[in-house]
């Protein structure tokens, strides 16, 4: 059975700053104070349609890999192929902001208010990870309170749709979590419904576990490489 | 500075107020609505454009140009209707069947018409039917499509093939785009183009128009 988790607007609200690096816009770039005035507003907006929620449940190494087999699509070598079966303690997650926000998106885009409808889909997707964050923290916390040590191991949540985790793996990963009961469906395309949510799975253990080279086939066509951040971030100090 | 340059200026400055003013003032002047779309608002742009693909400035920046651009059109299109003066070419667009993200494709759109293009926008989830349809019904030159997932791309190969079918390549390209599309898919596909971003888009639209 899944747990609901609630998560404060306050606790995944973007900067500005985070909101303008969405768009393109460098970290320390001097922008027009009416861009500025837009971002604040895009956040008030934020603050007003946002609900976000978000579900979880624990799961086993062998549990995992039968949702992680998904369709049978996913690459032959993957990176979350390689890390999970090294977990010591696994979590699917669900979190969406709700669809309030995606509604007004759209009807900033049908009033030609352009801006303001980027500047809002920016903060949403930044809140949106920021909420798997959220999740991924409270994981690591939670274990920690249970006395696993949080120096020498580190917990990292990973998606469908990324590092060769095909997106049809969405599919066994909403039946074995049903996120239905806060509002998220999967579409034929697993597309998720509403936009601006992310799911996946906190894998906790080693800190070394997470370390790869971004080597892997689907390494070739990643645009983020956000997995260079990640694994920096652990071994920082 | 005369007045078609100060409307190029308030639009890369991103003013709608000042370029609806402007705008309202060389209508009344009587100048050519075709002078004021080309010199003052498309001119603009352009330099917007170009600045844009240099990094000199940024999406905030690009979108509030568009605005401005928009609120000159408001007040220019009805002349430019009553004149029987074209836009610069009729684009269709819409994310493919099955996917609903929509930001790229709005830039896109908001793009086109800030160069001057004429866009039916089909919105999300379309059919590929549908896309072909309306290229049709509105005699558009260009069909552009955004996927955002692996499992809808592939819808992109089917509007292909349906133009081919329908005897229409040549007289209806084909130009996709989104994260996971790539230049190779695209020729795997036969599209006629492929937009690596929103600008790249644009450029890729022009050309297949023949502007």
């Amino acid at each position: 059975m899944s747990d609901v988790v609630q998560i404060r607007i306050t606790d995944i609200t973007p900067t500005g700053e985070e909101v303008l690096a969405q768009q393109g816009v460098p970290p320390g770039t001097q922008v027009r104070p009416d861009i500025n005035a837009i971002c604040a507003n895009a956040l008030e907006l934020l603050d007003k349609t946002a609900a976000p929620i978000g579900v979880t449940t624990g799961i086993s190494v062998q549990q995992f890999g039968y949702v992680f087999e998904g369709e049978g699509q996913n690459e032959a070598d993957t990176p979350v192929g390689d890390i999970y079966e090294q977990a010591e303690h696994l979590l699917l997650f669900a979190v969406t902001l709700g669809v309030e926000t995606s509604s007004r998106i759209d009807l900033l885009f049908q009033t030609n208010d352009f801006a303001l409808g980027c500047m809002l889909d920016a903060a949403a997707s930044v809140a949106a990870d920021k909420a798997a964050a959220f999740v991924e923290q409270q994981f690591a916390l939670s274990l920690a309170e249970g006395g696993w040590d949080l120096q020498s191991g580190a917990a990292l949540r990973y998606s469908p749709g990324y590092c060769g985790w095909n997106i049809s793996g969405q599919k066994k990963l909403f039946e074995f979590l049903a996120p239905e009961r806060i509002g998220l469906t999967l579409r034929a395309s697993y597309l998720m419904e509403p936009l601006k949510s992310v799911s996946g799975v906190v894998l906790a253990g080693p800190r070394e576990m997470h370390e790869f080279d971004p080597s892997y086939p689907s390494c070739a066509t990643c645009e983020s490489y956000s997995c260079r951040d990640r694994i920096h971030a652990l071994f920082a100090d | 500075m005369d007045l078609l340059q100060q409307i190029a200026d308030s639009v890369i400055r991103g003013q709608d107020k000042q370029t609806t003013e402007l705008t309202a003032q060389v209508i009344a002047r009587q100048e050519s609505p075709k002078d004021i779309l080309d010199k003052g608002l498309i001119a603009g742009m352009n330099v917007v454009g170009e600045r844009f693909k240099s990094h000199e400035i940024f999406l905030p920046d690009v979108l509030l140009a568009a605005r401005a651009m928009c609120a000159g059109m408001d007040l220019l299109k009805p002349l430019l209707i009553k004149d029987g003066i074209p836009m610069v070419g009729k684009v269709v667009i819409g994310s493919v069947q099955g996917d609903l993200h929509d930001i790229g494709k709005n830039l896109v759109g908001i793009m086109l018409k800030g160069a001057g293009f004429d866009v039916i926008d089909l919105g999300n989830d379309v059919a590929p039917e549908a896309l072909v349809a309306a290229a049709k019904e509105h005699q558009a030159s260009v069909i552009g499509m955004s996927a955002l997932l692996t499992t809808t791309m592939s819808v992109m190969g089917k509007v292909v093939d349906m133009v081919g079918e329908q005897g229409l390549t040549g007289q209806i390209r084909t130009i996709v785009g989104g994260a996971p599309v790539t230049a190779d898919f695209a020729n795997d596909i036969g599209a006629d183009a492929y937009g690596f971003d929103a600008a790249n888009a644009v450029d890729r639209v022009k050309d297949l128009a023949g502007v």
